[in-house]
């Protein structure tokens, strides 16, 4: 029953089998049978691949199912550019959306991966970085917005605890770039545009091992 | 000279850290700007210390425990809830960044002005009795006792942010301190605008019915009315208080994004919603109102109708709390008791 703590409850009613989560209704198995083309690269468990320098697959399982709708809203119009998504995103429709991201949120969550060789400095930082922040250069906390544990906040702030290492520094990186734009009123922007290498590459090698749900394991 | 050069460097460290953040970031000029205003000439400038300045410090180890267990009561002042306070609030919640934030209520300067006369209460207050009054009010809760571990671990907090800073130096020039006036508002104050600016801008934290967020039993978003916010009895239901921490300090990330007008707009709506009664209420809000009116109240809503409702016109303590004001909140006559 692990999904049942994944989405926000005063927003959320699931049900087996079919479910809604506020403003979103979908069918699991459908969903299911939607991720068959998901899986080459978001994996059958939904946890993704953690590809060091290269582009990471993001882990999809147990995140929360608004924000996944979102997201495929995002790349299906063009506000989150990914060529590499976009072609698969295309071909469903907005229940298939529903669907599979309601399908993702339920799996359970998997660990993240990161590099073996980071640090005790790098993950001192940022730890620093994720739960006290670097106010002297306006770098809010992480969990200040990602919650508790940087675990996910309702629906609009995703959990980073857990996600793979590569894919948190690239999604970093994009922001700073502008090659991701679609955060709700730059919330995300504001923060990803003043840190640094050093702080992207700290933070996420430090995130990726932290769990992702409470009491879960790293 | 050497006060001035030590000034000088600090300034310098200032202006490259608290001042500009964002210039490491992007070599570019930075899409969302902090936009945090510079010291005007003459002002005090102080950075307070940081955790890492006290870990290298050389004092007794038994006081920088002390001093950590006051930082963690501020920053997570939760862990006391129920017992001292009794709504969604950390004092970090209205003075960010640690209490070292300038614009944001920086803490440091109790620590060097009091004791001190007080309008609020009509005496001279000191460090720990200040720190009960956001207790009482912003929290409203009830203070730990004067001299307890909490209040003394507290007090010793922002005695050590004070660090260095000259005993009754002159609060009026200091740079950042409290949530400095804005100037008054063009068009006066809008329900229906600060509507808008709450839904566009403040909502996706703090709600649409105001209530912040609760996750896991843990507070993300405190709450801006309603059961679990300040009472009406704290500085911030002052709309010039609450239209100031707004503009330098929210959205959350964003300083200095509103305009002044939003600013006041906003304001305006939060403090035109319900919340727990003021511990000075005699049983009457309109009352009230009038006997708090010259140094409070004119400032707030309280016991004037907004939308065809009385505001404050209720005897909610809100959710926990079963007392109306807490005891150490007393006068003094400083003459042979
Ligand atoms: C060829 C590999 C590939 C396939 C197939 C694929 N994805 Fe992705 N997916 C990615 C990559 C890479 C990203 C990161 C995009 C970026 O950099 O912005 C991503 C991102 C996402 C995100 C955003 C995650 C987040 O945390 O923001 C969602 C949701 C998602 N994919 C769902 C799906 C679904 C549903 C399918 C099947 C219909 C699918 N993906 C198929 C590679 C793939
Ligand atoms: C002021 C609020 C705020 C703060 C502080 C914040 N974030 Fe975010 N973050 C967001 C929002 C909102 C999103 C979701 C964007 C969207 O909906 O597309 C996000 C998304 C992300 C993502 C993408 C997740 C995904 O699955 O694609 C990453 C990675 C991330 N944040 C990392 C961080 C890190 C690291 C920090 C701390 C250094 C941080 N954030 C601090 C608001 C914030
Ligand atoms: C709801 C918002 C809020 C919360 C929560 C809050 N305060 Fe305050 N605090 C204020 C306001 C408003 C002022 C007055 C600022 C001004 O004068 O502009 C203030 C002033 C202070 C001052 C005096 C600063 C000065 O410049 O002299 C101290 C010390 C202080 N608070 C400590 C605390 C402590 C300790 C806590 C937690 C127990 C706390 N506050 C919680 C709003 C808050
Ligand atoms: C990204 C989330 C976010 C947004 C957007 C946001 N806030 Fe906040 N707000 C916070 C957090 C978190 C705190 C507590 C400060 C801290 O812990 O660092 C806070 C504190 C406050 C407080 C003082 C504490 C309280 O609950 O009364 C007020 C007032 C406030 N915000 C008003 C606003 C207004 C007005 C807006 C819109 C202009 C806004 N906020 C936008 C997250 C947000």
């Amino acid at each position: 029953m692990r999904w049942k703590s994944r989405v926000s409850t005063a927003f959320a009613t699931l049900l087996l089998g079919t479910g809604t989560v506020y403003g979103l209704e979908g069918d699991v198995a459908s969903g299911e049978a939607t991720a068959a083309v998901c899986v080459a690269c978001h994996q059958p468990d939904g946890s993704g691949v953690n590809v060091p320098g290269g582009e990471s697959w993001p882990k999809l399982a147990g995140l929360n199912a608004n924000y996944l709708y979102k997201q495929l809203v995002d790349v299906k119009e063009g506000t989150r550019t990914s060529p590499t998504m976009q072609p698969f995103v295309s071909m469903l429709d907005d229940q298939q959306m529903k669907d599979v991201s309601l399908y993702y949120s339920q799996l359970e969550s998997t660990e993240g991966k990161g590099d073996t060789d980071a640090t005790e400095e790098q993950l001192a930082l940022g730890k620093k970085l994720a739960t006290e922040g670097d106010w002297d250069r306006y770098i809010v906390p992480c969990s200040s917005c990602h919650g508790p544990d940087n675990q996910g906040a309702g629906d609009h702030f995703p959990a980073i605890a857990g996600q793979h290492a590569g894919y948190i520094a690239d999604q970093l990186q994009a922001w700073k770039s502008g090659r991701r734009d679609n955060d709700p009123q730059h919330l995300m922007l504001a923060i990803a545009e003043r840190m640094n290498d050093e702080d992207i590459l700290a933070v996420s090698q430090w995130l990726s091992r932290q769990p992702a749900v409470q009491g879960g394991e790293k | 000279m050497a006060s001035l050069l030590s000034m000088r460097r600090l300034l310098v460290a200032l202006v490259a850290g608290v001042l500009a953040p964002g210039v490491y970031g992007t070599e570019t000029s930075p899409r969302v700007p902090t936009n945090v205003p510079q010291p005007e000439e003459g002002q005090f400038v102080h950075v307070p210390p940081t955790m890492d300045d006290l870990e290298n410090n050389d004092m007794h180890p038994e006081l920088k425990r002390v001093i950590r267990r006051g930082r963690d009561l501020f920053v997570n002042t939760q862990q006391l809830r129920g017992k001292n306070v009794f709504n969604n609030m950390n004092c970090n919640s209205c003075h960010m960044g640690e209490g070292r934030l300038p614009f944001s209520a920086p803490v440091w300067p109790a620590a060097v002005v009091l004791p001190n006369y007080r309008g609020k209460n009509d005496h001279v207050n000191n460090l720990e009795e200040r720190i009960a009054g956001c207790f009482s009010f912003s929290m409203n809760g009830k203070p730990p006792e004067y001299g307890s571990d909490d209040m003394v671990a507290l007090a010793a907090y922002h005695q050590w942010l004070a660090k260095g800073v000259p005993r009754y130096q002159d609060g009026s020039t200091m740079y950042g301190r409290g949530y400095p006036r804005l100037p008054e508002p063009e068009e006066g104050m809008s329900f229906e605008r600060g509507e808008q600016v709450y839904q566009e801008s403040c909502a996706i934290c703090h709600g649409e019915d105001g209530s912040g967020l609760v996750q896991n039993g843990e507070v993300v978003f405190p709450a801006v009315w309603g059961d679990d916010s300040y009472n009406w009895g704290a500085g911030i239901t002052r709309h010039f208080t609450l239209a100031s921490f707004v503009k330098h300090n929210m959205p959350l990330g964003q300083p200095n994004k509103l305009t002044d007008q939003q600013s006041w707009d906003v304001a305006y709506y939060i403090n035109s919603h319900e919340r727990p009664q003021d511990p000075r209420y005699t049983g009457d809000v309109k009352e009230t109102r009038e006997k708090y009116l010259e140094t409070f109240h004119k400032h707030t809503n309280y016991g004037l109708e907004v939308n065809g409702r009385l505001l404050g016109d209720h005897e909610n303590l809100g959710g926990e709390k079963d007392f109306l004001k807490p005891e150490v909140l007393r006068s003094r006559s400083f003459t042979a008791e």
